[in-house]
């Protein structure tokens, strides 16, 4: 771990948990506050993470009485000092973004961020977060990007990766641009609003598919935003994909590259190969990763990923996705050398002015 | 062969027999060439697509599309560029320049001329087999 601390490490996808509707309720308008109190709305954390569930916590990081990775000292302690991170981004998963109701929607989504910029942003300087919007609504999404991007604290703004409908539709087109005027990547994260089955083939019966054809849903979203022209359009617009893995890139680039030649003339606009593409303008967090045991084979891997800039460090906290104190636990020297700081640096306009 | 071998003319076609925007597939000392015309130009690429096989003397000619942004369809030179009847791969008609990928994917292209019957009958053309009268212009091929 020595050699990790002194990198400077910079963790891109930490998982700041709402304890509960009550914490947030400052955070609304007298309006809003009636509303959640009268309909006792609460517990929205996303079906992904089910509180309760082994994925959704490390069990030493689980601490009686509270939700884990709710408070600040757990963080600061079980991640932060622990691993020695000197800047971390927050991506909140609470439910806003998936209500039905676009007005719900975005009032859950502003008392969230503001709720992140109080509690979290206002107490650690190491710290920096995402923009959470109803993506359902473009206007109100809009807003909420401008409501919080002249805080240079939110980096990046957060989407699940699952929503209303394929996010390269022209109708998100407004998000885009509000991103790339403010230097803020958009983010998908995986999870769900739960409008459309995670198979083509319509509902798994387990947590255990969900997770697993969740690789599908990130593919469906990064081609429709190739295929429709969103890199081309805003072109100093980034993507993350956080907690996407990795290892289908190697057969994206291949049959996207493949189709893309014999029948580019239906997207002209598409003047690189989506592989290219991919390389230039899109990062991947490391967790969770499901790279192959066999080093030859993951040097197999990494050779046709062939891109050493496109990963971005991540620890998933408090997610369970490893034990011990060395977050870097079996991940190749290649994919860490530059994904530990380096690549965070030159996602994140915003990350590089204060480091 | 040596690189200094001349190159030789071979009669392929008759103007006149390939419509406007049609091919016809030749052979020349064995090799199969698709020749196209274009508006009374001509233009001869290897049959073979350099992807899979397809023959190229059966794609369709087609503008080449490009974009300034999402939803803008140009369309420029008209009817120049060939795609594969198999998987659409897009080639230049006049250079056989993949667009894909135009450096290092390209269907052989050779070079065509026309000329009267009458000056074919002094050579040193190669017709082969091709019956050439004096009144007719014909299409030639260079190769090698």
């Amino acid at each position: 771990m020595g050699h990790i601390a002194a990198t400077g490490l910079i963790d891109c996808d930490i998982h700041p948990a709402v304890p509960g509707m009550k914490a947030l309720l400052p955070y609304f308008d007298a309006h809003w506050q009636e509303v959640i109190d009268a309909r006792g709305v609460d517990g929205l954390d996303l079906a992904y993470y089910p509180p309760n569930a082994p994925i959704s916590a490390r069990p030493d990081w689980r601490v009686a009485g509270r939700k884990a990775g709710s408070a600040l000292a757990d963080l600061q302690s079980q991640a932060l000092d622990a691993f020695g991170i000197s800047r971390g981004i927050l991506n909140c998963l609470y439910g806003g973004p998936a209500m039905y109701s676009a007005d719900l929607s975005a009032a859950i989504c502003r008392a969230t961020n503001a709720w992140v910029a109080a509690e979290w942003l206002d107490k650690d300087d190491r710290l920096r977060a995402s923009i959470v919007i109803p993506v359902q609504n473009t206007e109100l999404a809009v807003d909420e990007i401008e409501r919080w991007a002249p805080d240079r604290r939110f980096v990046q703004i957060l989407v699940l990766g699952a929503h209303e409908s394929l996010l390269g539709h022209r109708e998100h087109w407004p998000i885009y641009r509000a991103a790339e005027k403010h230097g803020l990547p958009i983010a998908i994260h995986a999870g769900s609003a739960m409008r459309h089955a995670p198979t083509a083939n319509g509902w798994p019966s387990t947590l255990y598919e969900e997770h697993c054809s969740f690789a599908l849903t990130f593919q469906s979203q990064l081609l429709s935003l190739i295929a429709e022209g969103v890199f081309t359009k805003f072109p100093a617009l980034r993507v993350v994909l956080l907690e996407s893995g990795i290892s289908w890139l190697p057969s994206f680039f291949w049959r996207g590259t493949k189709m893309w030649r014999g029948m580019r003339k239906e997207i002209p606009w598409v003047d690189a190969s989506p592989a290219a593409i991919v390389r230039d303008r899109v990062r991947f967090s490391l967790q969770t990763w499901d790279l192959p045991q066999d080093p030859t084979q993951l040097d197999q891997l990494i050779e046709q990923i062939d891109a050493d800039d496109i990963f971005l460090f991540s620890t998933d906290y408090p997610h369970w996705r490893f034990d011990g104190d060395d977050p870097t636990r079996g991940l190749p020297p290649a994919l860490l050398s530059k994904a530990l700081r380096e690549t965070p640096l030159a996602t994140y306009p915003r990350l590089k002015e204060t480091v | 062969m040596s690189a200094t071998a001349p190159l030789t003319q071979h009669v392929v076609a008759k103007v006149g027999d390939i419509p406007d925007k049609g091919s016809k597939l030749v052979k020349v000392k064995g090799r199969p060439i698709a020749l196209f015309h274009v508006g009374g130009e001509y233009f001869a690429i290897s049959n073979v697509c350099p992807h899979a096989g397809g023959e190229l003397c059966h794609g369709k000619l087609v503008g080449l599309i490009r974009s300034s942004e999402p939803g803008v369809y140009e369309r420029t030179r008209p009817f120049e560029m060939l795609q594969c009847p198999w998987h659409g791969w897009e080639f230049d008609v006049r250079t056989g320049q993949s667009y894909c990928d135009p450096d290092s994917i390209k269907a052989r292209s050779y070079a065509v001329t026309v000329k009267d019957g009458a000056e074919l009958a002094e050579g040193p053309f190669v017709a082969e087999t091709f019956p050439v009268s004096v009144q007719d212009q014909y299409v030639l091929i260079e190769m090698k």
